[in-house]
């Protein structure tokens, strides 16, 4: 359950946002996750309905962002999509890749008012 | 009205690893993070490499548990400085829960920390402690498919400790199939065959943390 202190993290991030725009009700909350962080969708869901309760997000709409793993060739510079089992460059067969995308945990944006 | 925030959800926790850090960077100790599944051998591993390394160095533990002070206990008994952080029901440890544990330590007399996370082959994974390496251990009677079910824990290892070796013959481990399977996942990290209870292996391991800790202490590892 490490989407408890993720949501916590969500949660912390969006207030303090709506609090600095003199807001004091969230209506919905934008992030970004890659998929190589394992966050489970069903659990994410389950604890940011439990810490919500009693903040300005308490009727808030969690809009999740997921992206898949995307790394760029370091041999031969392209870029592809891989599983985490595999990540071997398509065009010329290099094991040599950087990641470029798969690892977020951002938080994007706020509807507040 | 709608706000842009475009920042990490862990960013809190990212700044005070980052703290945690540069104080022990300062302190020239070298702190690694323990992970793997309850009963592994966590603990068992921990006094190994005390054994192995007190003579050489200073050594402290910060044990992670949902509850309970039985491992600090445990370790406190061999004469190493202990401090048990209490979880209350988290799965694994955060930054600001070691930078509290760290107040009870007296970082510039010390050459290693050891932090044991929560038994948890998952969690630990995302949350930065401002450690110099994560490190993981799983068990022979775990069985080699762990890395197909739970990869991110073997991507973000330094090192890998496969312990229980000496139980080997007993469980139907493809220890081929392991090596291949982690090393797709991480090329770079060494694995360690190790039994923590015989002292097979041991040695393997605490040569590489010992070069580890050489690197801080002469300010070569920042990392």
């Amino acid at each position: 359950m490490h989407e408890m202190g993720i949501c916590d993290g969500i949660l912390t991030a969006a207030v303090q946002a709506a609090t600095s725009a003199g807001a004091s009700r969230i209506s919905r909350i934008e992030v970004s996750i890659g998929e190589l962080t394992e966050v489970m969708d069903d659990a994410l869901r389950f604890a940011f309905d439990a810490l919500r309760r009693g903040t300005m997000a308490e009727e808030a709409v969690l809009a999740v962002n997921y992206l898949e793993a995307r790394s760029q060739c370091t041999e031969c510079g392209s870029e592809f999509r891989h599983d985490r089992f595999d990540p071997k460059c398509p065009e010329c067969g290099s094991y040599v890749i950087t990641l470029v995308q798969g690892r977020e945990l951002r938080i994007d944006a706020i509807d507040a008012e | 009205m709608r706000i842009d925030i475009a920042k990490d959800v862990l960013e809190h926790n990212d700044a005070l690893a980052e703290q945690n850090r540069r104080r022990f960077a300062e302190a020239g100790v070298f702190v690694v993070d323990l992970m793997a599944s309850p009963g592994a051998g966590k603990t068992t591993t921990i006094l190994a490499t005390i054994a192995a390394l007190r003579d050489r160095y200073r050594i402290a533990v910060i044990e992670g548990d949902i509850a309970s002070r039985v491992d600090a206990e445990k370790i406190a008994e061999h004469g190493i400085p202990a401090v048990q952080i209490n979880t209350g029901g988290a799965c694994h440890l955060e930054s600001a829960m070691i930078q509290r544990a760290v107040d009870h330590l007296d970082l510039d007399a010390l050459d290693l920390v050891i932090v044991e996370n929560v038994g948890n082959l998952v969690c630990p994974t995302e949350f930065d402690l401002g450690e110099h390496a994560k490190v993981m251990i799983l068990s022979v009677p775990e069985g080699h498919d762990k890395p197909y079910k739970y990869p991110g824990i073997f991507e973000i290892s330094e090192a890998v400790i496969l312990n229980k070796y000496d139980t080997l013959a007993v469980f139907d481990f493809d220890e081929a199939e392991f090596r291949s399977v982690v090393g797709r996942l991480n090329p770079r990290a060494p694995i360690f065959p190790m039994s923590a209870k015989t002292g097979e292996g041991v040695a393997a391991w605490a040569d590489w943390l010992a070069a580890r800790i050489e690197a801080v202490k002469e300010g070569r590892d920042d990392a």
